[in-house]
């Protein structure tokens, strides 16, 4: 993927769909968990230089909770699932049942990181068997770290790998939401997936689309 | 131009560098594992400062590369720039904040050791060019935003739990 241009617009249309297919079975598990109806959006797929990137969740400095992991196997890349520490807190608060739990502080409860840290491992691992399943790729998730901090400098962590080849990234990107909540507040959840840019030609190959 | 009198602040970007003189501050947001440089020669008022995200540029695999995003080619590039813009090669002092590892991996891969490889890498060059590193925050586990004011040579940090300090 060097060369840009041998991405179509067709194939873009291929990637949102790897983002809709994994973030449906994703939102699924999470009403699942919450007993709540998820919602999610349709996913945006486009290329970005990474300083736009760090744009994605309201600015660089704003602060959420990230998870985040490798993807290794057939296909390589980075995966991050963010929620602003508002929609956090609402998760967890509900999975745990305590209404004093906050992400917002240097004392995170224990409890509430561990359920924050499971929430991540079953999001992730839905989303990803679901992409494994697309393709008929065999991918391997790193076991997800939890952060949260400053979005820049978690998401900055899943570029390395690309910044190697290139100054710009591919971002899958697809937001979740509450039923229930007022959409026009601005930032969601989101599911980010960054692949490595030699991953392309795989998972076009595996889906015959090139 | 600008109005004199206004106090603008310059906003770095990841993989970007900028250069301002007093009384405009230079900032960037968002360090994780990246490397905030600030180099700056006081008797001029001037710094400069670039947001390193990779140690060497021998980690290229493309020919023509972004030297601001690299320790070596970009702490070199901004030693030219701030030499043209009339700084002192032998004045010019550093202060640097970031490489912090925001995950913890069982994975060995060096990647996940980025954060204290680009500040082995910035020191390094930084040694290399005779500049001696006056104050640094480095390492840890947080995101950090930085700011630095050319007129009082005062770096200020921002992390999440601790707030703001000056360096």
């Amino acid at each position: 993927m060097n060369d840009n241009s041998k991405i179509t617009s067709f194939h873009l249309d291929v990637l949102k769909e790897i983002g809709n297919i994994g973030a449906a079975h994703a939102a699924t598990a999470l009403s699942d968990l919450l007993g709540k109806k998820i919602d999610m959006k349709v996913p945006k797929v486009e290329m970005v230089p990474f300083h736009e990137m760090m744009e994605l969740a309201g600015g660089s400095e704003t602060v959420v909770v990230g998870v985040y992991l490798r993807l290794e196997g057939e296909t390589q890349g980075s995966m991050f699932f963010i929620l602003p520490i508002e929609q956090a807190n609402r998760f967890i608060r509900r999975l745990i049942q305590d209404e004093t739990f906050d992400f917002n502080g240097p004392d995170i409860s224990e409890l509430g990181l561990s359920a924050m840290q499971e929430m991540g491992n079953i999001l992730s691992g839905s989303y990803l068997s679901a992409l494994s399943d697309f393709t008929g790729l065999n991918i391997f998730p790193t076991v997800p770290g939890l952060s949260v901090d400053m979005f820049g400098a978690i998401v900055s962590t899943g570029l390395i790998e690309i910044s190697q080849v290139s100054d710009q990234v591919m971002v899958i990107n697809t937001s979740i939401f509450e039923e229930d909540q007022d959409l026009s507040n601005a930032v969601h959840g989101q599911f980010l997936l960054l692949p490595d840019p030699d991953s392309f030609d795989s998972i076009f190959k595996a889906l015959g689309v090139m | 131009m600008q109005s004199s009198n206004v106090d603008k602040t310059v906003k770095v970007g990841i993989a970007q560098m900028d250069i301002v003189k007093t009384p405009n501050t230079i900032r960037t947001s968002g360090l994780g594992s990246c490397v905030g440089v600030v180099l700056y020669d006081e008797t001029k008022n001037i710094a400069g400062l670039v947001h390193v995200m990779l140690p060497d540029s021998s980690l290229a695999r493309k020919e023509s590369i972004n030297v601001a995003k690299f320790a070596d080619t970009g702490i070199e590039e901004l030693i030219q720039r701030l030499k043209r813009e009339g700084a002192h090669p032998f004045r010019l002092k550093a202060k640097i904040a970031g490489g912090a590892q925001m995950f913890k991996f069982t994975s060995d891969k060096n990647s996940m050791r980025i954060g204290p490889r680009n500040v082995e890498a910035v020191k390094n060059m930084l040694k290399k060019n005779g500049i001696s590193i006056v104050a640094e925050d480095t390492g840890g586990n947080s995101g950090r935003t930085i700011e630095f004011d050319p007129a009082t040579s005062k770096l200020s940090i921002r992390t999440v739990n601790q707030g703001v300090t000056e360096i």
